[in-house]
């Protein structure tokens, strides 16, 4: 396995909206969001765009990895829906960070990040590539149904960022995929041809909560173990695990049945809710700059999604 | 069905057995939806029967004969 982690950064919209905020426009309240989901707040875009918040991400993190943005040989994206259909957002992050290397996103829903990092795996394992930006950013916001209260309180937008370089710290990566549009779907918008017929008007994501919660813990669970057993340890030898933001109860039911302590579970999920792909990188960022890694130390990630996708790695931690 | 399904509720949500009857909404019980995702999961593990949700489950007899179906 080919790549080290240089740099993490990570960006959030500056609008918080409460649990409060949204039982004053909707029939919720924060009991039962919190009780459900332990989210307490989430940031949505407000005036600025998601190519602004990308770029600070981007920025934060090649500033983290301290490598200029001329010596990046790739930028991928991971997005659900960038603000322009095309061009992509990576080009506009490529644009305005002033690289000029090429540049694509790519869309694995909530797990995005680990599917970037598998192509920039591969990339840097066959030597195309010495330095790559991977930038996951979404506006939920912007996808889900405003008159669900379901789902539309579990989502909130935001960006991360990693700079990975070619390195030995990746010690396994596991992707995964498995269709289904009945539990987790947001379809595209019709366009304007004159001869096709009248497009979808239903865009907004739909949600089986449900089934979609069981997906989760059990594909977690499945690839802890795997992942484990391919290496040789167990979940006691990982010193945190990285797990996608969906739903504090997820990361409970998970942690409970590994039998692993609190601490080893850091979340943004109160604070920001569900950010889809950035939410990995988010919480990476945040707990490499509290200063709660130390170099040598194993992380598991995981992540679950829209797809059905799924993914999860160990990696070594190398930054002092 | 019934005896393993209250066992498992009763361990989850540490209820008294003899508080727990078929007619029991979950509601009273104070399940919510994941606790129900969370009874299914166990109950498919400790039994080898694999069901799919069903968000109008509202009783443990409900729960018991969606059991007893997915066995079927």
């Amino acid at each position: 396995m080919s790549l080290t982690i240089q740099g993490t950064g990570s960006a959030l919209p500056a609008q918080t909206i409460t649990n409060h905020m949204l039982a004053q426009i909707m029939d919720t309240s924060d009991e039962w969001i919190t009780t459900r989901t332990g989210i307490t707040e989430r940031r949505i875009l407000d005036t600025e765009s998601l190519t602004d918040l990308s770029v600070r991400a981007a920025q934060n993190a090649l500033d983290d990895a301290g490598i200029a943005p001329s010596a990046l040989d790739l930028i991928l994206c991971s997005t659900i829906r960038g603000d322009t259909i095309t061009p992509s957002l990576a080009c506009l992050v490529q644009g305005r960070i002033g690289a000029s290397c090429p540049a694509f996103d790519l869309n694995a829903a909530c797990t995005g990040f680990l599917y970037a990092l598998d192509v920039a795996d591969a990339y840097l394992n066959a030597g195309k590539a010495r330095h790559i930006l991977i930038v996951s950013a979404e506006a939920m916001s912007r996808i889900v149904d405003w008159r669900d209260r379901a789902t539309c309180v579990l989502f909130g937008d935001g960006a991360g960022a990693a700079v990975v370089s070619r390195g030995d710290d990746l010690l396994g990566l596991r992707i995964q995929a498995q269709a289904n549009d009945q539990w987790l779907i947001a379809r595209s918008a019709g366009g304007s041809c004159p001869y096709s017929g009248e497009g979808d008007a239903d865009t907004a994501l739909h949600m089986n909560g449900q089934e979609v919660y069981k997906f989760a813990v059990s594909c977690v669970l499945d690839d802890v173990e795997w992942m484990t057993r391919q290496l040789g340890i167990t979940p006691d030898d990982i010193s945190l695990f990285v797990l996608h933001q969906a739903n504090k109860r997820i990361l409970e039911a998970v942690r409970a049945r590994l039998k692993q302590p609190a601490g080893k579970f850091p979340s943004t999920i109160e604070k920001y809710g569900n950010t889809s792909s950035s939410s990995l990188p988010i919480l990476l960022d945040e707990v490499s700059r509290a200063g709660k890694l130390a170099p040598g130390q194993l992380l598991f990630f995981s992540a679950f999604g829209a797809g059905l996708t799924n993914g999860a790695c160990v990696l070594r931690w190398r930054k002092a | 069905m019934f005896e393993t399904v209250v066992k498992v509720l009763a361990d989850y949500k540490d209820l008294s057995p003899d508080d727990i009857t078929a007619q029991s909404t979950f509601e009273q019980l104070g399940v919510d939806s994941l606790d129900t995702v969370e009874l299914v999961m166990t109950l498919e593990d400790e039994t080898g029967i694999k069901v799919e949700m069903n968000e109008k489950l509202k009783t443990v007899g409900e729960l018991v004969k969606l059991l007893e179906e997915g066995r079927a």
